[in-house]
């Protein structure tokens, strides 16, 4: 208000200086993000590394990656639907119910992997578009509709399964996703493809921009991103690849399930960011009413957003039948609840319309971190909740102060 | 003022137009012209037909009865969709802004420029940018700022130049100062000014006759669902206004 541009700014202008400024007067305006989960992370770190002398060593460090995973994959799930204020408490038993619908496929009925599979997806996909139509064009509640499925799937498990049935997973490829790592150079390579494609999505976007005679960020920018996500990457593949083994059998290499949740996460935010539908998702999540007035289908997209949170817990579930090779009636029952947890720490808004699949991820590893670490430190479970649950509290707290304070100055 | 000679046809031109819900004829046969480059002010007390005219324009409550003609040939608004594609626009009370989203992801809401299947972001940039140049918007900083961070007057003035963006002929503005305070009301005045120096025909609704002065070509004076006075904003004044809306005057031949 008080300052006169001729010349309206984009938030591309300025030194990196200048950008670093605005970055900061956005986080002071309550656009945080992820900063407090990525501050978490660090002081978590630090505080079970002086508790206990496991919890930074090459085996535990490949565990938190494949705990954290099967958690991202769920939260971000979630992300779909939280970004609309909405709820899916039935996306850990809807992954537990499309598994026992696989494993009764490979069992009994005697199919192929393939096939087993697309029907387990089928049947997520299934589920999602009930939920989905049942709040968006019925207009029960989401918290309803879904506290409903989380109950009757419990049911719905024990049905396909038996009481108290376990099925062991026997297909390799789908044990392997969790229990096998990619070679030395495989781990390499993927942080080479994954810094590359960064790159060149910058590029492609600042020769866009040129093109219309559009102020770019200074590139150096870009180079400090990614010379940032190199250094992680590259730490984190280097003693992924070092023999991690207890045993005489060397355990060593980046764990599949790695490269997989990447390319999905990326895939997902591309979506997001980038297309009209992920546009669309935002704007129905901030103002439903505005984005009906835009022409925007409101319905279509709420129901899409139940089917991609479903599509995606499937796969959560997938990893979980991977990670404890069997298939049993109680899957997807309290990971639900972390995989809420991890959407809102790592930045999510439960009131809808703010937050991002990578906010999932970060959010997946506090949690796990905790678990993790309470787990070494051979703490009571109650006490793992206690604090699982208090930091979901501080979480939302932070959610709602940063809301109440309203926006942000500059993109 | 810049008498803008107007074209002898109207952008919009209402014969004869009735609305009833139920027993209660809420318009009772309405003959109404907007001209581009002006700005037609509807003033009216509560419960006049201000809103219902509104809205039979808008095409959310389609109008009973009667002829609308737009730019001359017959038309029938039967929903919002269809009044957008005549180039109706309108800039509602409630502004229907996203407040997550930026300036420009919300100019460009519902009508996304895609280019090989992705957001064309930076055409959309160029082109919201424009149109605010277009509009001399000097009270925003940044078109990247979302709208969580903006003031009600540069809310008032993103749904404005949003209706400049999708090249609107008819601009229809629900009491856009009723919130905001002396200056940024002053700055929205200017901007529904400059919008009808753009040749847009731009209908306002207000209970501020102040407001209403300083910008209108023409004032229309609705009074219990009848349009009593079509006024020359120039060749009347205060009190005159007052009175068509109170009824205390109604126009010879009016009844």
């Amino acid at each position: 208000m008080s300052q006169l541009v001729d010349s309206l700014a984009s938030g591309h202008e300025g030194t990196v200086k200048d950008q670093f400024r605005s970055y900061l007067r956005r986080l002071k305006g309550g656009e945080m993000g992820s900063v407090p989960a990525i501050f978490a992370i660090l002081v978590l770190t630090v505080m079970f590394q002086l508790a206990s002398p496991f919890f930074i060593t090459k085996l535990n460090f490949a565990n938190l990656f494949v705990q954290s995973a099967e958690l991202t994959m769920l939260a971000a799930a979630l992300v779909f639907v939280i970004l609309l204020a909405e709820i899916d408490l039935a996306a850990g038993v809807t992954a537990g119910v499309a598994m026992a619908v696989y494993i009764q496929l490979v069992k009994v009925q005697g199919w192929g992997l393939i096939p087993a599979m697309v029907a387990a997806f089928a049947v997520g996909l299934v589920i999602g578009f009930i939920i989905g139509f049942m709040v968006a064009k019925i207009g029960v509640p989401s918290f309803v509709v879904t506290l409903a499925f989380f109950l009757g799937f419990q049911g719905m498990q024990l049905v396909l399964l038996g009481e108290g049935g376990v099925y062991r997973v026997e297909d390799t490829k789908v044990l392997a996703i969790m229990n096998q790592n990619l070679p030395k150079w495989g781990g390499w390579a993927m942080l080479a493809i994954s810094l590359a494609v960064s790159y060149a999505i910058a590029l492609w976007d600042r020769r866009r921009r040129s093109a219309l005679d559009l102020v770019n960020k200074p590139i150096s920018i870009v180079y400090m991103k990614l010379a940032g996500l190199g250094l992680i990457g590259a730490i984190s593949v280097y003693f992924l690849n070092q023999n991690r083994s207890q045993g005489s059998i060397p355990i060593l290499g980046v764990p599949i399930v790695v490269p997989i949740t990447i390319a999905i996460l990326f895939i997902g935010t591309f979506v997001l960011d980038r297309t009209r539908f992920g546009r669309h998702l935002y704007a129905v999540g901030g103002n439903p009413e505005a984005a009906r007035r835009a022409g925007i289908n409101v319905v279509k997209i709420r129901i899409a957003a139940f089917v991609i949170c479903a599509f995606f817990a499937v796969i959560s579930g997938v990893f979980h039948a991977s990670r404890i090779g069997s298939v049993d009636g109680s899957a997807g029952r309290t990971i639900v609840l972390s995989g809420v947890a991890a959407a809102v720490v790592g930045g999510v808004s439960l009131f809808g319309g703010r937050g991002r699949l990578a906010h999932a991820a970060i959010g997946a590893v506090v949690i796990s971190m905790i678990d993790n670490g309470l787990g070494l430190l051979q703490m009571a479970s109650g006490i793992n909740y206690l604090v699982q649950g208090g930091v979901l509290l501080l979480a939302a707290t932070i959610d709602a102060l940063a809301r109440r304070r309203g926006g942000v100055i500059t993109r | 003022m810049s008498s803008v000679v107007t074209a002898s046809v109207p952008v919009i031109e209402l014969t004869g137009v009735r609305k009833s819900f139920g027993p209660v004829d809420v318009l009772k046969g309405i003959d109404f012209s907007v001209y581009a480059g002006q700005v037609t002010a509807l003033v009216g007390d509560n419960g006049a037909g201000k809103s219902t005219l509104i809205k039979g324009l808008s095409g959310v409550q389609p109008f009973d009865e009667g002829y609308v003609r737009f730019a001359g040939s017959p038309v029938e608004i039967n929903s919002p969709t269809e009044a957008g594609n005549l180039g109706i626009e309108v800039v509602y009370q409630d502004l229907a802004l996203c407040e997550n989203l930026d300036i420009v992801q919300n100019m460009f809401l519902g009508k996304e420029d895609i280019k090989t299947g992705t957001l064309n972001e930076p055409e959309m940039e160029l082109r919201a940018t424009k149109a605010l140049q277009s509009l001399s918007v000097k009270t925003v900083k940044s078109v990247r700022q979302k709208v969580s961070s903006l003031s009600g007057g540069q809310r008032q003035t993103v749904a404005i130049a949003r209706s400049v963006l999708r090249e609107a002929k008819l601009v229809i503005l629900d009491e856009p100062t009723a919130a905001l305070g002396v200056a940024q009301t002053e700055q929205v005045l200017n901007l529904v000014k400059r919008l009808a120096e753009q040749g847009v025909a731009v209908i306002i609704i207000s209970h501020n006759l102040g407001d209403v002065f300083k910008i209108a070509h023409q004032i229309s004076v609705l009074y219990l669902g009848k349009m009593v006075a079509n006024l020359n904003a120039k060749e009347t004044n205060y009190d005159e206004v007052v009175a068509y809306i109170t009824g205390a005057k109604t126009q010879e031949g009016a009844n």
